[in-house]
């Protein structure tokens, strides 16, 4: 590769240089979304739905108007009506519609928590004052909370206007079914030694991001508009509220704040559109911030679900056949990330008969958005927890089990063609030389498990300039907000393609008017497709400076080298008794560049293709107190598979991050509803995220088997991390306490009533003192 | 949030002149770990806070080896935590007050302020029954002592009436061979509301159980007082068929409800558990004394 | 609606006024009256830590103080930590430890660790994660914040000077 030492090794990529945002981070003077004011700023609030499902008769706002400092209220009467279709927007298909209606609801609100009406005023106090006095007519209809309760015949119909293929024009609140199929699943389960069938049930879960939505809308007279906020992606602001304000996409500008944690959950819009619309009524700008009860409330969980799944294998262990029935919650509008996790739940093994079932319900919740590998983490605690039951059956060690049908180069996929390169097999190899697998469990109560995850990672649209500086020093500009430290590696990947310190880089996010179309973070995606797109755009700065140097040498561009930060001349027959011409650093360089024909600016635009998915394996052990139920995480060690880490440190902290989140699942998460379908845990208190006391550290095992269909062997890391640890918590409490749960959250209640369960007579007295 | 008055008298006489003159629409405020997150819920609206953390009878911690403990009602958790006294003579009371949200919250909210909350939840309060303490009440002309079994009479409801404070919580110096204790169940290991909170204070002879108090929380209206339980460890020997004994009675006092923290089944199971447990440790600790 | 009430409190070691009214709270007056936007808001419940600041040395919740409450006390916030442009050995240990993602509860995270090694320089892996566990991180899952605050306290104790500009 360009630029680099003649022994072909990394100097900057694999280093763990400071990240260029960080002295700001730590000194508090990054600005996040809630962090911007502006002269003659106001405050908004939105008024949201008591009632999970109901009819709205009226609104009245004249009494809010009336009081003072409130400048305006909004309500779906001030939005336009949108098209009624599916269409594609990034990783997921949205329906302008649906998408306006969860801004403001019109004739019906789906859930607690649904927006109906939004004020501007000039404190957040007088704006929360003013919602009191909006006055809303509900005709409360029976609320409908679970994937079961939807799919019963004669349910209570949410959206009127739903249909899916198969019912024809009944209404339904099943708004897709999809199947995948392979093989002949009878004569699968017919040549299997023993079939194991388990039902699961996983509770609805939130990305829990620290930092909640926020938006900042500045309408100007000459009808464009700008909107500052926090998010995944600003050219996604940017489109979707161009689509629910009915407004052509070239008059928004997005700015994208620093953003405080999104994990999915800001791909999406909330405030966005609002801020503006207040901002177009009042002629001021408007900032609107969530509540963290208003985040639970009425951002984008993601799915509860209900999970059957039947494997047959024979006694040696091999998977025969596999036969799933998944349903997921898609909360008040169609978009559950039930497609994905259908194509994840066997993804990591050769299975050659199997039919999956995979079912997206309307339920009155929020509508659900994504959340690190959607759909996967689900799947697996259900897949892998009997993948778990299977290896025990055969006697065999379950990385063991897991190798042998694991996939690798040529196996076929759910959908799509055979794998690339992979390395599923080489991360349960890197457990299996882990210290921590090594190393021996004792005491009682306690227990081991292991659990593997697929994600497919997205390659999508990213544009990037590199500009080199009249100092020689260059900025990278990419489109990419930074949710975990991706902007490092864009100025580490420039860094080495043009042999500079990374130091000498500057990495700048930029907004929607600044940087061609990018799409969000996420997916992980950043590293692989923007960093496509840098590699690109840098190694087009590199061709241009060698040509300059040419110029400035009169030689052919092609005898030119770039590396180690310097020009020079390559050495051809041409210059054998020629003079030498010595080697011109960038620095030097750059100072001539006025003179021999202007600035220089690298530019790529790439769909990326060639994504190499990503596979984790993670250990967990527990202990469990018997009396209890409560589970203490002792021990934890994730391998992954990333392809080329391009800064370790921050490939390490997706990976832990992952993990910390899929054991908050798998133990203490979950949203509680009442029979009304009103949220009952609306804060932190009660939705119960793993603290730093809960988790140990974790261990990681960086596997870099190169994806071949990037530049850097880049595979995305952001994600998987998160799909194997409920069912790895499922089996290492399964070996402590023998009891396999079959339940998400695997909290202290539900675990000792099923601990119970297995110790008769015990209810009666009080359990064994320690 | 509504709006309000604030005043920080810096003498009991002038807080209770205040509390006097806006009766039910005044509420004092010590740490304010409860009562802003329920005024921005809108569950209390008080148009007067009264600060009472100016006031000397409230911030002090004074220990007497004869007359026992005199705490202020806005000594903050941390300050009883970290108090030598309080550690050596009323460790279960100390240990509750530690575990209390964050050091964050504990840092600001009081012990007092953890009663007067009238959670039934309240970690310190099983703690301060088990202790025998009494709440010491001043109101605009007189002045009463409670025993904080009472203190609490339904959810977010105390015995105060408008224009009452109260100043102290009043604990007998503990007897030779006296210790306590104090446990609760929280699923993750800090953060929580407790699940179920098991205060239990013994006063040992030998082998021989002299005094037993047990205090519950989170499992009924209000923080009880576990009467049959406590009095059957007295004359006894704290050993396995006691402890059973004395936890299955806690359990049957307990009448707690399913919620989102957990279901009545799993609270009542838990009590015992937490009774045997919370008995051992005092007892051990009333030995090494 | 209750008038603004004149607070006079020191922040940062400086001497500080600003007016506000009575419901506003602390929180609210850093970031909103005085436009030290470092504390964060996160849950408004006391449940996420990422507004902590330091009063009269110790972490509290600022969103459940009120800004009248710091009359007369020594508030310390994120934009007081470092030393001028010289970071604090846990900033500075914090980014050589990648121990922020998305750097949101950071602010947070410094101030109670500050608290913590100014009382406890010698604190224990289990003693870091309780003095932490009011401070909620969604990104890292911990591991680096507690590497972070332990090589801290070790370059603190042998008072090398590790910090680097800012």
């Amino acid at each position: 590769m360009e630029g680099t030492t003649s022994n072909g090794k990394f100097k900057v990529i694999g280093t763990r240089p400071i990240r260029h945002d960080g002295v700001d981070k730590v000194i508090g003077r990054a600005k996040y979304g809630a962090d911007y004011a502006f002269p003659g700023m106001l405050h908004g609030k939105v008024l949201r739905s008591p009632h999970a499902h109901a009819k709205i008769k009226s609104i009245n706002t004249a009494k809010a108007l009336k009081l003072p400092g409130v400048k305006a209220v909004v309500t779906a009467a001030d939005l336009p009506e949108a098209a009624n279709r599916l269409e594609q927007a990034g990783e997921m298909a949205i329906n302008p519609h649906h998408l306006s209606l969860n801004i403001l609801a019109r004739d019906k609100v789906l859930y607690d928590g649904h927006a109906i009406a939004a004020v501007a005023a000039t404190s957040p106090h007088i704006a929360e004052e003013a919602l009191k006095l909006i006055e809303v007519e509900y005709e409360v209809l029976p609320p409908v909370m679970t994937v079961d309760a939807a799919m019963k015949p004669g349910a209570p119909i949410l959206l009127p206007d739903l249909r899916n293929r198969e019912e024809g024009d009944k209404p339904t609140n099943v708004a897709q079914h999809y199947q995948f199929k392979r093989g002949d699943l009878e004569a699968g389960f017919k040549a299997a030694d023993f079939v194991i069938e388990r039902e699961f049930n996983t509770a609805m879960v939130h990305q829990g991001y620290i930092e909640p939505h926020n938006a900042v809308g500045i309408y100007n007279a000459d009808g464009q508009a700008t909107i500052y906020c926090s998010t995944q992606g600003a050219f996604e602001v940017r489109s979707l509220s161009a689509q629910v304000l009915g407004v052509a996409v070239g008059k928004i500008k997005v700015v994208p704040a620093e953003i405080g944690g999104g994990f999915g959950g800001k791909t999406t819009i909330y405030l966005e559109p609002l801020s503006v619309l207040l901002s177009k009524k009042t002629g001021h700008p408007v900032k609107l911030v969530m509540t963290r009860s208003e985040v639970l409330r009425a951002s984008g969980p993601t799915s509860g679900s209900q999970i059957k799944v039947k494997m047959g294998a024979t006694h040696d262990g091999k998977i025969v056949a596999a036969e799933v029935w998944m349903a997921y919650e898609a909360g008040a509008f169609p978009g559950s990330p039930v497609g994905a996790g259908a194509m994840c739940i066997l993804a990591p093994y050769t299975i050659e008969n199997l039919q999956i079932d995979a079912y997206d319900v309307v339920v009155n919740r929020p509508k659900t958005a994504a959340y690190r590998a959607p759909g996967a983490s689900n799947a697996a605690m259900a897949s892998e927890t009997v993948i778990d039951e299977i290896a025990e059956k055969c006697g065999m060690d379950p990385l063991e089990l897991r190798i042998k049908n694991g996939v690798h180069e040529g196996s076929p996929q759910v959908v799509g063609p055979p794998f690339k390169r992979i390395g599923f097999i080489e991360t349960c190899e890197a457990i299996r030389h882990s210290d921590h697998y090594n190393s021996k469990l004792t005491g009682a109560h306690r227990g081991r498990g292991v659990a593997s995850g697929f994600w497919f990672n997205a390659g999508m649209q990213s544009s990037a300039t590199v500009n080199i500086h009249t100092d020689g020093t260059a900025s990278v500009v990419t489109g990419s907000p930074d949710i975990g430290g991706s902007r490092a590696s864009m100025a580490m990947i420039t860094a080495e393609v043009l042999g500079l310190p990374v130091t000498d880089v500057r990495p700048v996010v930029a907004d929607t008017d600044s940087i061609g179309h990018t799409d969000v973070t996420g997916g992980s995606r950043v590293t692989f497709a923007t960093g496509m797109a840098v590699y690109e755009a840098a190694q087009d700065a590199a061709r241009q400076l060698r040509e300059r140097a040419a110029k400035v040498w009169e030689v052919k561009p092609e005898d030119v080298q770039l590396g180690d930060g310097a020009v020079s001349v390559k050495d051809t027959a041409s210059f054998e008794k020629g003079e030498g011409k010595p080697p011109m650093t960038i620095k030097e360089l750059a100072t001539k560049l006025a003179r021999t024909g202007g600035p220089i600016s690298g530019r790529a635009s790439v769909n990326a293709r060639g994504v190499g998915p990503a596979f984790a394996t993670t250990l967990i052990d527990v202990e469990v107190d018997p009396d209890t139920g409560k589970v203490q995480v002792l021990r934890c060690t994730v391998a992954q598979d990333v392809g080329k880490a391009i800064h370790p440190s921050y490939v390490e902290g997706q990976m832990q991050g992952g993990t910390a989140q899929g054991i908050g699942w798998g133990l203490n998460e979950e949203y509680f509803y009442d029979d009304k379908g009103v949220l009952r845990n609306t804060g932190l208190l009660d939705y119960r995220m793993p603290t730093c006391l809960d988790l140990p550290l974790i261990e990681t095992a960086i596997v870099e088997v190169p994806n071949p269909g990037h530049p850097l062997g880049v595979r995305g890391v952001g994600e998987v991390s998160i799909v194997p640890p409920p069912a790895a918590l499922a089996n290492a409490i399964y070996r402590a306490t023998g009891v396999r749960m079959t339940e998400t959250p695997m909290s202290p209640p539900r675990l000792l009533k099923e601990m119970l369960k297995k110790r008769p007579g015990e209810e009666s007295q009080s359990a064994a003192a320690d | 949030m509504h709006a309000f008055n604030y005043e920080a008298p810096s003498t009991l006489a002038d807080a209770l002149k205040i509390m006097k003159a806006h009766g039910d629409k005044a509420r004092p405020i010590c740490g304010g770990t409860d009562l802003l997150i329920q005024m921005r819920a809108g569950v209390r609206q008080p148009d007067f806070i009264v600060d009472i953390k100016r006031i000397k009878e409230m911030r002090e911690l004074k220990f007497n080896a004869k007359s026992g403990l005199r705490l202020g009602a806005a000594v903050s958790c941390i300050d009883v935590a970290e108090n030598a006294d309080m550690q050596r003579h009323y460790p279960g009371l100390t240990e509750a007050a530690h575990l209390i949200g964050s050091l964050q919250i504990q840092n600001r909210a009081s012990v007092g302020g953890n009663l007067c909350n009238g959670s039934p939840a309240a970690d310190t309060t099983p703690a301060l029954i088990a202790l025998r303490a009494r709440a010491r009440i001043v109101g605009p002309r007189s002045e009463r002592e409670v025993p904080v079994e009472e203190f609490v009479v339904s959810p977010g409801r105390t015995v105060l009436k408008p224009g009452e404070l109260l100043v102290q919580l009043l604990i007998p110096a503990p007897a030779p061979h006296s210790s306590d204790a104090y446990l609760r169940f929280i699923p993750r290991n800090e953060m929580d509301i407790a699940v179920v909170g098991v205060g239990a204070s013994v006063t040992l002879s030998g082998d021989t159980v002299k005094a037993a108090r047990i205090g519950l929380g989170a499992v009924a209206a209000t923080p009880l007082f576990a009467d049959k339980a406590s009095e059957s460890l007295i004359g006894k020997k704290l050993d396995e068929h006691e402890l059973a004994t004395a936890a299955r009675l806690a359990s049957e006092k307990a009448s707690p409800i399913d919620d989102m923290r957990g279901t009545a089944e799993y609270r009542n199971h838990v009590t015992g558990v937490l009774t045997r447990r919370a008995l051992t440790i005092a007892a051990e600790r009333a030995r090494k004394l | 609606m209750a008038k603004k009430t004149l607070v006079e409190t020191n922040i940062n070691g400086e001497a500080v006024e600003f007016l506000c009214e009575p419901r506003q709270s602390l929180l609210e007056c850093l970031r909103d009256v005085l436009e030290l936007t470092g504390s964060k808001e996160g849950c408004l419940t006391g449940d996420c830590g990422a507004c902590s600041v330091l009063l009269d040395g110790r972490a509290v919740c600022s969103c459940l103080m009120l800004g009248v409450e710091a009359r007369g006390k020594n508030i310390r916030t994120v934009e007081g930590l470092a030393n001028g442009t010289t970071l604090h050995p846990l900033q500075q240990k914090f980014l050589e430890h990648a121990s922020l993602q998305c750097g949101i509860c950071t602010p947070g995270f410094l101030m109670s660790a500050t608290a913590l090694l100014e009382r406890n320089p010698n604190p224990t892996e289990a003693e870091v994660r309780y003095a932490l566990a009011g401070n909620l991180c969604r990104c890292t899952g911990y591991d680096k914040i507690v590497r972070a605050v332990l090589d801290a306290a070790k370059s603190m104790k042998s008072g090398v000077s590790t910090s680097r500009a800012a």
